[in-house]
């Protein structure tokens, strides 16, 4: 039997990556606060999971100024777009597989 | 032998629904993700906190101001309410006056009203009053208010006084069907029907106060209440 779970990735594997690549894929970027509110995670473990998600080259991060406060954005690369899509349709085949 | 072969299957079959059981748990959480997901999505490109309260409380406004309007002018109106242009147009700085302030202060109520009620609602749903998607949405927003601003002071100084009213409603309703792909998708039918009521209106000059209040006080109110229905009333009953 084919295994049903092949196709999902890993790197998505956990609430927080989830909300955080949802919201990078329909806004062209979001700064770290907004991401922070949106996924209701602390500043360590957001960072933790973001830096996971550069480090699969899914996210890209741009450094900036707001005066003198620093404002990091993020925004989805191109292959992360991919990935969380193919992710999104494995779980799609996987509840209509078994449902 | 028969035994051995009786206790395989029933371990097969307690196997099979073993994973089966396992399988439907996976899919509910599965539902779930992919439901987390969509939320996600549109918690982080909509402002949602909108509340239809918010509407409801502008409405009420609205409908104060176009009734205490209608109390200033009667007394001066000569039958229709193509009695206010003229009265406004040979020059009574009085009236004019009055009705610029009831005007600002319609506005300020309704905006002052209308915030609270989201700035309580934002709370409830822990998003920002001020992020992202509040300021796009503003910003998108104010594109067609502002143009239409600009349109109706240059009407003001022509002294187009009967399009004053369509122009209010069609400019509303633009800036509300611009700015549904950043709020609540519903706004987008509060949009149009401001639209169709502008465009009627255009062809029934005179009538503008009716008009205005229909649009600005009934529909927000309309809305307001079905915004509530449908969104507000099961949250807090989930609480």
């Amino acid at each position: 039997m084919k295994n049903p779970i092949e196709h999902l990735n890993k790197a998505f594997d956990s609430r927080i990556r989830l909300g955080i690549m949802s919201a990078l894929c329909v806004n062209e970027e979001v700064n770290f606060n907004d991401l922070k509110e949106l996924v209701q995670a602390t500043d360590g473990n957001l960072a933790s999971h973001l830096k996971a998600l550069e480090e699969h080259a899914y996210i890209k991060v741009q450094k900036g100024f707001i005066g003198r406060k620093t404002n990091t954005t993020y925004s989805v690369t191109r292959s992360g777009e991919k990935a969380f899509k193919s992710h999104l349709d494995a779980l799609e085949q996987m509840i209509r597989s078994v449902g | 032998m028969f035994i051995g072969e009786n206790v395989w299957r029933i371990e097969k079959y307690l196997f099979t629904l073993y994973f089966k059981v396992l399988f439907m748990e996976n899919k509910n959480q599965h539902l779930d993700t992919l439901h987390d997901i969509k939320q996600m999505m549109e918690r982080s490109s909509r402002f949602i906190s909108l509340s239809g309260l918010s509407g409801i409380a502008a409405g009420i406004c609205a409908l104060a101001g176009a009734w205490y309007t209608s109390t200033q002018i009667q007394p001066a109106q000569t039958g229709d309410y193509q009695g206010t242009s003229r009265l406004i147009y040979e020059g009574d700085p009085q009236l004019k006056t009055t009705l610029l302030e009831i005007a600002i202060v319609t506005f300020v109520a309704a905006a002052i009203s209308s915030f609270l009620f989201t700035y309580l609602r934002s709370k409830k749903t822990h998003t920002p009053i001020w992020g992202a998607t509040a300021q796009r949405l503003m910003f998108n927003m104010s594109i067609p208010l502002i143009v239409g601003g600009l349109v109706i002071y240059r009407m003001l100084e022509f002294r187009f006084f009967g399009m004053i009213a369509p122009a209010c409603l069609l400019f509303y309703g633009l800036g509300l069907v611009n700015a549904s792909k950043y709020t609540l998708g519903e706004v987008r039918y509060l949009g149009y029907a401001l639209l169709v009521l502008g465009i009627i209106n255009l062809w029934m000059v005179g009538y503008g106060l009716y008009f205005w209040a229909m649009g600005f006080g009934v529909l927000h109110i309309v809305y307001g209440v079905w915004m509530w229905l449908k969104y507000e009333r099961t949250v807090t009953s989930e609480q």
